[in-house]
């Protein structure tokens, strides 16, 4: 065997178990620490296509920022896991159906010789290839106008996220300090007219 | 010798994979969206695969994009599942029940 294949199907292998792993694991903080396992390996696979690039930032995007989120908000959440579970075992057998048929027939589809998949050779690569510079020359000629639609899209969503999650505390003596420039004399101090009072009265 | 047939069966198998945890887990959010995340790297797995074998570096763009979307995504979505925690002190989808649907 060869030690691309080889490396391919350990590679392959750690990933599926994995990604079972993440969807039967009772515990979330387990479920989200072997989905990083998955994200790893599937970077691995990508450097085996010579997608350098993307393996690297699948990397970090999803292993350093988005998997910490989900790590974030599931020690953040106070949850009853029993409950959650509910129901489980009773999809396991329909469910595992399905997922076992969609295999079997994506299977069949892909690895008969219908599309001559396997015929499609590999291109070859030449020494002084950089997948990081063709990427970038594509991005920002042919793919300008959707790279910049791209930060949009990230704009709203760290917008969205912070308005979701903001709130003001009822209880805390926090004190505007716009508000407190703005004041006037007229809302600190009342001037009553009143009858001067007179020595000796009474 | 790898083919194109091994990457794309692997994808299928990633895709299974998070169509069942879709099922098993559908009381739980958390895992949903985990799911969902399975999903996104099976499809991201077809198309840097296709892009290797026919030379063309544009799927690898479309993989780029789908990574930015999947990032907000998620971002938008477990902000949404903090706010429904401090709401109503629950995520169990059971409980979510207040348009009566």
């Amino acid at each position: 065997m060869e030690f691309k294949t080889f490396v391919f199907y350990m590679l392959a292998t750690i990933m599926v178990l994995a990604s079972l792993r993440v969807i039967t694991a009772r515990n979330p903080v387990h479920a989200a620490l072997a989905l990083v396992l998955a994200f790893f390996n599937a970077a691995g696979i990508w450097l085996l296509l010579h997608a350098e690039f993307l393996a690297i930032a699948l990397i970090m995007v999803y292993v350093g920022a988005v998997m910490v989120l989900f790590l974030f908000v599931v020690m953040m959440l106070d949850i009853n896991i029993d409950r959650l579970r509910q129901g489980f075992w009773h999809y396991l057998p329909l469910g595992g159906l399905v997922g076992a048929l969609m295999i079997f027939e994506m299977s069949v589809v892909l690895g008969g010789h219908y599309f001559s998949l396997a015929e499609m050779a590999p291109p070859a690569i030449p020494a002084d290839h950089s997948n990081t510079r063709i990427l970038g020359r594509l991005l920002f000629t042919d793919y300008a106008y959707p790279f910049e639609l791209a930060s949009i899209v990230l704009l709203v969503g760290i917008v969205a996220a912070v308005m979701l999650t903001l709130r003001k505390r009822k209880d805390t003596k926090f004190m505007h300090p716009s508000d407190q420039v703005k004041v006037r004399r007229n809302d600190r101090v009342r001037m009553v007219s009143m009858p001067a009072e007179k020595e000796g009265g009474e | 010798m790898l083919s194109l047939s091994h990457y794309l069966i692997l994808g299928a198998i990633l895709f299974a994979i998070g169509i069942v945890g879709v099922f098993l887990n559908r009381k739980n959010l958390i895992v949903l969206l985990m799911a969902i995340e399975l999903i996104l790297l099976a499809v991201n797995m077809n198309f840097v695969a296709f892009s290797y074998y026919l030379n063309d570096p544009a799927g690898q763009i479309f993989v780029f994009f789908i990574l930015t979307v999947a990032a907000a995504e998620s971002a938008i979505g477990l902000a949404i599942l903090v706010v429904l925690f401090r709401n109503l002190s629950t995520i169990h989808v059971d409980d979510l029940d207040s348009l009566k649907g």
